[in-house]
């Protein structure tokens, strides 16, 4: 029993990492006042094109190296698709929810087709390895759940208390909470709305780009289509669930990701328990939580979703 | 770095556009240093628009500001703070869910450090200003807590910390309750000291209270300027509407005839839970208005959200014509005739986003005469408006247009001219006039005199003595969710009043 639930944790943790990257970016999309439906189409590119460079430079150079240009690919694409839905959204002030679905298609299309011209049928690569944690992977329970992981896995823990900083003790951050918020306010302060939300839309693109990458380089070691699976859906609705708040995002992802080992090992353990019932489990939770949960107004960016007109009257 | 004093300052031929709308039409004004210069006009002159220019907020179509003769363009209010120019907003420009000093870190960009905020700086300068113009501010309370007289502080101490020697003050008391009012104009007059001051208001006792030389915006336009020692208020207002104003009074006359709205022991709570309204009962009756005093936050919103069914009491009962009203639906308590001018005009009053001729028929569209067969009837729709339009003044560029795009007074006439059309039994009115001027002030007031006249019963809530006093047949002051008194409009004073909506009685 011990050694099952341990199991969980252990597969569990891993499995939290893609959507906790891509949570915390769309965290500054949306305190900013923009919310990106295309998390999952970012992602979808940066999977692919983290993929690219380990595959097709495999011989020449280390594979370090190649896993590293490709998650850097992956940000940098990530980056230019937020600006680009920035652009849309923030300068020609398009409906958010319409354009995020236009960038999804767009990202999920162009990494699918890109996939079969160049590349075609399924293909392994090596994929980033674990680095277990000198002297802490060797404690008993906590080693293995927490301190024997990729490289990533740490990094996007890490992220957690960096992102709290960034938002809530840096000028940034400041100013993206006050865009998102009354931006009108903001801007009689002489802060450029427009530009923080550039800005922002930026880092949450790299981010969602990033989280791509960790799901083809780190987790599943391949590329296809459906790679994503809903993911960057589900971060959208994690930063929700966790009120906008790093370490709720943190809560959101592993509540998640856990559910979901759950469900793996039930039916690796052959428990008797309907299999469809159990892929839906995550779902559900998220969806139960997610409708139980406090909706307190003071942490919601309250201009979220509306497109900022300095001539325009409220 | 300190920017070079302002000497002078002086707007030349500012014009501004907007969709439909000429908001400043070829606008001169200078402003003197070290004095106080009130700039009246009602609403939708121009003044805000006027003083976002001058901000960098907006950017004049034609027209150019000087500074100390030299021409300057302001591309956004960094630039004006640059010169030390700051303004406090008509609208507090705080945001809600980030504490005082957040709010005023977001401008002070010599504390945007690298690696983080120096909200340390901030404090201290807060506390220093706090300090020398007597404004005590709570630096670590988020703004969502603050009541509006501390928001407005908050503001002010804002612009100061800004390093404004420049203020810009936007009908800095259309929220404020009287008591209020006064302390800010005692604090500003003190302020003058230091500072050059532009006083934006339409309630003329504060521009002769304050300001030292006065100009007046018509439609855009500059129709006056002089000394504020040299006009009397009558003659101000005048020039401001371009007619003289007298307001009405109610000539307390019995006309009433039988109650027709009854209230008794209605017992409310607030969103907070505690007990808003604890027993109230009041009668009006058919020709009467009733006037309920009160500071505001005394049970007054409880009051009109509960006779309007939109929100449940615990216990009471509320009669209209005989019918019980109590916590039935809003389209029953409608339906019975009651008629509501809502506190919060954008939000309960109209839809924004809709048009005029749509919000007109807002209660009724569903009703035979805008509809048929679930078809809007849209020609019948657009000639109701426009009749109106007519009936009520309402200044528009067409029933078409957005009701939200509208000045806060001909909102209020939207409103109006949608309540009073249905012929209603009764009408709640809460607080009618706020934030309108007089033009509007006047027009509103001979409205509710008129359909008394015609027996309506009208439940006036206000914290205006004035208009209280000009209106009521009877006065009840309420006071923590209770009547205190009820007394007769003719023998109600100021003063009395004053000490009533204190909790004060005097035997
Ligand atoms: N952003 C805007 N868009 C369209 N019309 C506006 C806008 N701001 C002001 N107006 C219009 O310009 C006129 C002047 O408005 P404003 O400057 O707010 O007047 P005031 O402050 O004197 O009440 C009004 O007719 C108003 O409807
Ligand atoms: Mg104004």
């Amino acid at each position: 029993m011990v050694n099952f639930l341990t199991n969980i944790l252990i597969l569990g943790v891993p499995f939290s990492v893609a959507l906790l990257l891509a949570g915390l970016g769309e965290m500054f999309n949306q305190r900013a006042g923009v919310f990106n439906l295309g998390c999952e189409g970012i992602m979808a590119m940066g999977a692919f094109l983290a993929f690219m460079p380990p595959y097709f430079l495999a011989g020449s150079m280390p594979a370090g190296m190649a896993n590293l240009v490709g998650i850097l690919v992956a940000m940098a694409a990530g980056a230019l698709m937020g600006l680009v839905f920035a652009l849309v959204t923030v300068t020609f002030r398009a409906p958010q929810g319409i354009a995020g679905i236009g960038l999804h298609m767009l990202g999920w299309g162009t990494a699918g087709t890109l996939f079969r011209h160049f590349v075609g049928g399924v293909t392994g690569v090596p994929g980033i390895q674990t680095l277990p944690i000198p002297f802490l992977s060797g404690i008993p329970f906590l080693g293995p759940v927490l301190f024997n992981h990729n490289p990533l896995v740490y990094l996007a823990f890490l992220l957690v208390p960096a992102a709290w900083y960034l938002l809530f003790k840096t000028p940034w951050g400041l100013k993206v909470r006050s865009v998102g918020t009354y931006p009108r306010a903001a801007d009689t302060m002489g802060i450029n709305v427009n530009r923080v939300r550039y800005q922002a839309l930026a880092l949450g693109g790299a981010m969602a780009g990033l989280a791509g990458a960790y799901l083809s380089l780190a987790q599943a070691k391949m590329f296809a289509d459906d790679l994503v699976a809903g993911r960057g859906f589900i971060a959208v609705a994690l930063v929700y669930f966790g009120r906008w708040h790093p370490v709720g995002i943190l809560g959101g992802a592993l509540l998640f990701s856990l559910a979901q080992s759950l469900q793996l090992s039930i039916q690796v353990a052959g428990i008797d328990f309907p299999y469809e019932f159990a892929v839906m489990l995550p779902y559900v939770l998220v969806i139960v939580v997610l409708a139980l949960s406090g909706k307190s107004k003071m942490a919601s960016p309250t201009d979220l979703g509306k497109p900022y007109n300095r001539e325009q009257r409220v | 770095m300190r920017p070079e004093p302002i000497r002078t300052l002086e707007l030349r031929g500012i014009t501004k556009r907007f969709p439909g709308v000429l908001a400043c039409d070829g606008i001169n004004l200078d402003v003197p240093e070290h004095s106080v210069l009130a700039l009246v006009g009602e609403n939708g002159a121009g003044k805000t628009t006027l003083m976002n220019i001058l901000m960098g907020l907006y950017q004049p179509d034609e027209g150019s500001i000087l500074l100390n003769g030299r021409d300057v363009k302001f591309r956004s209010p960094n630039d004006a703070f640059g010169h030390g120019i700051g303004m406090v907003h008509q609208h507090f420009m705080l945001v809600p869910n980030m504490t005082v000093v957040e709010n005023i870190a977001l401008g002070m960009k010599e504390t945007h450090k690298t690696f983080g905020l120096d909200l340390k700086q901030v404090r201290r300068r807060i506390l220093e200003i706090s300090e020398r113009h007597e404004l005590p501010v709570q630096p670590d309370a988020f703004v969502w807590q603050l009541s509006v007289g501390e928001q407005q502080r908050v503001e002010l101490v804002k612009t100061l910390c800004l390093g404004a020697r420049f203020l810009i003050l936007d009908e800095p008391t259309s929220e404020l309750t009287p008591q209020e009012t006064d302390e800010l104009i005692v604090l500003l007059k003190k302020m003058s000291d230091e500072l050059s001051i532009i006083f934006i208001s339409h309630k003329l006792h504060e521009v002769k209270a304050l300001s030292d030389t006065v100009s007046i915006l018509r439609h855009g336009r500059m129709v006056f300027r002089g000394n504020t020692a040299d006009h009397s208020s009558s003659d101000l207002a005048a020039l401001m509407t371009g007619h003289e104003v007298n307001l009405p009074r109610n000539e307390c006359g019995d006309g009433c005839g039988d109650v027709l709205l009854e209230i008794r022991d209605l017992r409310v709570r607030s969103d907070r839970g505690y007990m808003a309204l604890d027993g109230v009962s009041l009668d009006v009756r058919a020709g009467e208005i009733l006037g309920v005093a009160g500071v505001s936050g005394n049970g007054q919103r409880e009051l009109a959200d509960t006779l309007n069914g939109l929100r449940r009491a615990e216990s009471g009962t509320v009669l209209l014509g005989g019918k019980q009203l109590l916590n039935r639906s809003p389209r029953d308590v409608i339906d019975s005739g009651m008629g509501y001018i809502p506190e919060d005009r954008n939000t309960e009053g109209i839809v924004p986003s809709f048009s005029i001729k749509e919000n007109l028929v807002l209660k009724d569209f569903a009703a035979g005469t805008f509809s048929a067969l679930s078809f809007l009837r849209l020609g019948t729709i657009r000639r109701n408006a426009d009749n109106l339009k007519k009936r009520f003044d309402i200044r528009c560029p067409s029933t078409d247009t957005a009701a939200g795009s509208l000045s806060g007074g001909n909102i209020q006439k939207v409103i109006l001219a949608r309540e009073l059309a249905r012929g209603p039994k009764a009408l709640v009115a809460v607080y009618p006039t706020r934030g309108l001027d007089m033009g509007a002030e006047e027009f509103i007031h001979n409205q509710l005199l008129e359909r008394r006249r015609e027996g309506v019963a009208i439940l006036l809530i206000s914290e205006e003595l004035e208009e209280i006093m000009n209106l009521s047949d009877r006065i009840a002051v309420i006071y923590k969710g209770r009547i205190l008194k009820i007394i007769p409009g003719g023998e109600a004073t100021k003063k009395g009043l004053g000490m009533l909506m204190a909790g004060v009685m005097d035997e």
